[in-house]
């Protein structure tokens, strides 16, 4: 959000400058002021990244993958939570996609949007969008309390948090991407017969796929770096078998970094930082496919 | 924005609602069914305790206790592989909490159960035995440049930490006349740890009561750093930091009535320090202990290797008295 704001103050004043007005002292020093922002963002991150590298890359190992925590740094790993988090994260998707964007098309396209009704639950989605994710958590928790659900470390359990965290970002971005799609191409379809849903299925929906994917894997890896709310729900910190169904007791990898953090012995902390760096790998790598989704199939009418 | 097609939205309308509710049921409905083979409850009571055991054994609980429960875990593992122990760490509370429900074999605390907590286990019908498992010593530490603050009364602490003190005593001179005039910064744990309230409650006289205006952090590396890069800084948190760090801070000596005592070990172990040693807890269901051989296995094999598995974990290892006294205990279960 904040680099769309820069780009378009930048946009913005080169394009006074070309146009011809002159280049007055404030909104030259306004963006001076931005860019010294952005570079202090970036430094932070960049003094962070490095100094994770710095700490883990010994540590950056076969071990990391094969090996089940233990109590000597040495021979820890962090095997169930890389495999808890591809678990955990891939029954997230299943929950949340399919729903997140058959409510987006039914609020986009089917509901009438001057409904009372329909713009509570429009306003209700925005703002669900911006609370922290701890209270998804307590929400899951008081929930299955009530169902009668005894053992909360659960993949399901864990999944059903986060689908409920990133549901809204889902609908949103859904949404943006079906109002991207040009009204013609939905008038084009009515008019030669089709109905509304077979608009919907076979044009309107396929030309926003590439913004729903960009919006959804984004969303998958906000819940890939959680762990506030899984902690809460009895994240493990110590398993020596792999996860193996919806049932199946987990670890994640930022539990498991927050658990090795808070750990004197300097071992852990290398461990921990390696596990950031693989877990920093793995969200780089979800960001990079959803650029280059957008990218490629992206379309421009 | 978007086109609104009135004459065929109605039926549509309803038709993909109802395709969406549907979905949702089903999910949940899934969900729902795969939730009953709990990890804790995967025992085979029938299986005699001298056979290659399985089944689960879930501990959770005290952060503080987590790494030696991970530690018992990890010896226990080489010798019945078949059997899967979990640790989680939500807290003594959030761990007692769990237990009274039945959720879990262990609970781990940092400090003996409460009254109210044991009437919710008894109100759901759990009985336990309480086992100490090892001893932890809480430390003062101070910068290495400190050459003033070799000991410190509890009295001393008690100016330096209780809530009147706070934006009062700001200076080490308010805290003694003979200290010299350097501004006192503090680092302290979290609020929500064991350790602050093992701390406020032997300092100050009563469990949260704190001043306000200290660096609190739930990670003790941060009172490490923050300690060692000023001279008038002083912390507190477990003996393990300050024996994993003696270049970087300073221990002190506590005077609690009976001369100035340095925490070591030995001095935690033999009750000389005080009153910043601990005795940590595991509490034990019953039930888990009688029927599941896992759990038995477990935990007799925890507290036979106690004095292992405390060094593993950077605690201060039981006395032989006191194994002798845990066994003793969980005999009694039968």
């Amino acid at each position: 959000m904040a680099t769309y704001g820069i780009g378009r103050v930048v946009e913005r004043s080169l394009a006074g400058r070309s146009r011809g007005g002159e280049l007055s002292f404030r909104p030259v020093l306004f963006l001076i002021g931005l860019w010294f922002c952005l570079f202090f963002a970036l430094l932070f991150l960049v003094v962070l990244v490095v100094t994770t590298f710095v700490d883990g890359a010994g540590r950056l190992d076969l071990r990391l993958f094969t090996e089940y925590p233990a109590a000597a740094p040495e021979r820890a790993g962090a095997r169930p939570a890389i495999l808890g988090s591809l678990w955990v994260i891939g029954t997230t998707a299943l929950m949340a996609v399919p729903l997140g964007i058959a409510a987006a098309v039914h609020l986009e396209e089917f509901a009438d949007q001057k409904n009372w009704f329909n713009r509570i639950i429009e306003i209700n989605v925005q703002n669900l969008a911006a609370i922290p994710s701890i209270v998804y958590g307590m929400l899951t928790l008081s929930a299955l309390a009530l169902l009668g659900v005894a053992n909360k470390n659960m993949v399901w359990v864990g999944a059903l948090a986060l689908a409920m965290l990133i549901l809204p970002v889902i609908i949103i971005a859904t949404r943006e991407a079906l109002r991207a799609v040009p009204r013609e191409i939905r008038q084009g379809s009515l008019a030669l017969g089709a109905t509304l849903l077979q608009t919907t299925l076979r044009n309107t929906l396929p030309a926003a796929i590439p913004g729903i994917a960009t919006g959804t894997i984004l969303a998958l890896s906000r819940a890939l770096g959680e762990a506030a709310p899984l902690l809460l729900l009895g994240g493990l910190v110590y398993l020596t078998f792999d996860p193996n169904g919806l049932a199946s007791g987990y670890t994640t990898m930022p539990i498991q970094i927050f658990n090795w953090t808070g750990r004197p012995q300097d071992g852990f902390h290398e461990l921990a930082a390696a596990t950031s760096i693989l877990l920093l790998v793995i969200l780089v790598a979800m960001n990079a496919i959803a650029i280059i989704i957008r990218n490629r199939f992206q379309k421009r009418w | 924005m978007t086109v609104r097609e009135r004459t065929n939205t109605v039926n549509t309308k309803s038709s993909i609602a109802g395709v969406a509710a549907a979905a949702a049921v089903a999910a949940l409905l899934l969900a729902g069914c795969s939730s009953q083979p709990a990890p804790s409850s995967s025992s085979a009571p029938s299986e005699p305790a001298s056979a290659a055991l399985s089944g689960a054994v879930a501990a959770d609980g005290s952060s503080t206790v987590g790494p030696l429960a991970e530690a018992a875990a990890d010896q226990f593992r080489s010798i019945e592989s078949g059997v899967q122990v979990t640790v989680g760490i939500s807290g003594t509370g959030g761990g007692f909490k769990t237990f009274c429900a039945g959720e879990t074999d262990i609970s781990n605390a940092s400090r003996p159960i409460k009254d109210e907590e044991a009437q919710t286990c008894a109100d759901a019908g759990i009985e336990f035995t309480e086992i100490v498992i090892a001893n932890d010593g809480l430390s003062v530490v101070v910068n290495p440049e400190n050459d003033w603050a070799q000991c410190l009364t509890v009295e001393q602490l008690h100016t330096i930490w209780a809530p009147e003190s706070e934006g009062v005593i700001t200076n080490w001179n308010q805290v003694d006349p003979s200290f010299p005039d350097v501004p006192l910064t503090l680092y302290g744990a979290g609020t929500d740890s064991g350790t602050f309230d093992y701390f406020t409650g032997e300092i100050n006289g009563e469990e949260g009561a704190s001043r306000t205006d200290y660096s609190p952090t739930e990670d003790d590396n941060v009172t490490i750093q923050g300690v060692s890069g000023e001279l008038g800084a002083l912390g507190y948190f477990g003996l393990s930091y300050l024996e994993e760090n003696p270049d970087v801070i300073k221990g002190v000596e506590i005077d609690g009535g009976d001369g100035c005592v340095f925490p070591t070990t030995e001095t935690v172990q033999d009750g000389t320090y005080t009153p910043l040693g601990r005795p940590l807890f595991i509490y034990v269901a019953n039930a888990s202990y009688a029927d599941k051989p896992q759990v038995k296995a477990f935990v007799d094999y925890w507290v036979e290797n106690a004095v292992a598995t405390a060094e593993a974990a950077l605690y201060v290892p039981l006395t032989a008295e006191q194994i002798t006294t845990a066994q003793e205990e969980l005999a009694s279960i039968g």
